[in-house]
């Protein structure tokens, strides 16, 4: 199992699962705000919408339905 | 159905002209087999600026431009006025000349304007890279969202009894449209303001699709302040060159940031071609290095309608009566929409308009 958090909250997870299932499993439906606040979050589920960004390690604005789980990762919501 | 005027295409242009007309008190009626807004109007950057090519270009920026200015107070926040200005960039001393070159000519024009030296841009516009020479700021520029300020157009003038059919003009009579349905549309006033598509139902028009690439990034607040455009870009765009880039960023009211801009001709496929739109994004990495650490979300098409002497067409066909030109605009049509809409009313009224209209009838052309 791979663990790592979001928004500091531990999820574990099987390796070879995305991002975005990391942030289902945490309890969140949303990966980031909209320009008006309303909650965003994965749509198309290939990496072409950009609906699902999200913060990994600092890095902001990745697309979180393309990337693999990693231990250890950093995941935040919190960035628009 | 009847109708005092029909117009042909709902982008920015023939919402103007929809807005201007329904004003004078005309009966319009506005056909768009698609969306609102969605053709070169969802191509272009939205920048209301001024330019000075020639007299009658800057004559009709100018005009439009002051026509958003009045209006601007009036826009929903849906269509992100931002009256942010421009700066025209100088990479070398040549473009600096130019500059002094451009100040004069808006000073005397009654345009406020301000050259700054390096150490200013720099300061201006701290992501910018080093080496640069200056630029000319045109605070009185602004931006806005364009396919929004169509709908809102329409809008405006479906409250003066305006309809909008969502239908497509399959041929153009006298007097009269047709249409996919079979229905016929009569009225004395025809205006074709469909862009580049104009040529469907009219191909002797003087216009040529120019293809545009464009994209945006996810938001960044305070990445950017004011729209930069390079002094390079009036080599190029106005240049007849088959294919052209330039470095053209705009900050939106988001913090999203716009990146333009490319022309190219004899291309008819929509679709993005990457190693173009690479060469575009390198052009504005070029001018602000920190852009390529930045995430772009989007990137499209779409074909804006170049004249021969990147003029619009603005005015009675030629040769046929109750036919009027709206279309030509290329990449100034957001800006110049509003004053098209004008010029148009103004000669179906019988009204003295505010500025010659001559330079933008399509009789200049041999028919």
């Amino acid at each position: 199992m791979i663990r790592l958090r979001v928004n500091g909250k531990p999820v574990s997870l099987p390796e070879g699962s995305v991002v975005a299932a990391a942030i289902a499993l945490s309890g969140l439906d949303a990966t980031r705000s909209s320009v008006r606040g309303e909650p965003r979050g994965p749509l198309c589920g290939m990496g072409i919408c950009f609906e699902c960004r999200a913060t990994i390690d600092g890095q902001p604005h990745q697309r979180t339905c393309q990337i693999p789980v990693r231990q250890g990762m950093e995941v935040s919501t919190d960035a628009g | 159905m009847t109708a005092d005027a029909v117009v042909i295409g709902a982008g920015i242009v023939g919402a103007a002209c929809a807005d201007a007309l329904s004003t004078v008190g005309l009966r319009v009626a506005v056909v768009e087999s698609r969306v609102i807004g969605g053709g070169a109007t969802a191509a272009g950057m939205g920048h209301i600026v001024v330019m000075d090519d020639s007299e009658a270009q800057f004559a009709l920026t100018h005009y439009s431009q002051q026509l958003w200015r009045t209006l601007s107070p009036e826009m929903p926040a849906e269509l992100e006025w931002d009256p942010s200005g421009t700066l025209w960039v100088a990479a070398d001393e040549e473009e600096m000349q130019a500059v002094a070159h451009k100040h004069a000519y808006y000073v005397a024009r009654g345009v406020n304007v301000e050259v700054l030296d390096a150490a200013q841009l720099a300061d201006a516009e701290p992501n910018l890279r080093r080496g640069l020479h200056g630029a000319l700021l045109i605070p009185g520029d602004s931006v806005v969202y364009a396919p929004c300020a169509a709908a809102w157009l329409l809008a405006r003038a479906q409250l003066r009894r305006a309809s909008l059919l969502a239908d497509r003009v399959i041929s153009i009579g006298r007097h009269s449209v047709h249409l996919t349905t079979g229905d016929r549309i009569e009225s004395p006033n025809i205006i074709l303001a469909s862009g580049a598509w104009a040529r469907e139902l009219l191909p002797a028009i003087p216009v040529r699709p120019r293809k545009g690439h464009l994209a945006i990034t996810a938001r960044y607040p305070g990445f950017l302040r004011r729209q930069l455009v390079e002094l390079g870009y009036l080599k190029s765009a106005h240049g007849h060159d088959t294919e052209s880039v330039a470095f053209n960023l705009q900050p939106r009211t988001t913090g999203q940031l716009l990146i333009g801009s490319s022309r190219q001709y004899d291309v008819t496929h929509t679709s993005i071609d990457a190693p173009f739109l690479a060469r575009m994004l390198r052009r504005a990495i070029h001018f602000m290095p920190a852009l390529e650490h930045l995430r772009v979300i989007r990137a499209w098409t779409g074909f804006r309608a170049a004249t021969p002497d990147s003029l619009p067409l603005i005015g009675p066909a030629p040769g046929r009566e109750g036919l009027w030109l709206a279309t030509g605009h290329e990449g100034l049509g957001i800006t110049t929409s509003l004053a098209t809409g004008r010029l148009i009313a103004d000669a179906i009224a019988g009204r003295t308009p505010a500025i010659p209209p001559e330079p933008y009838l399509p009789a200049r052309f041999p028919q």
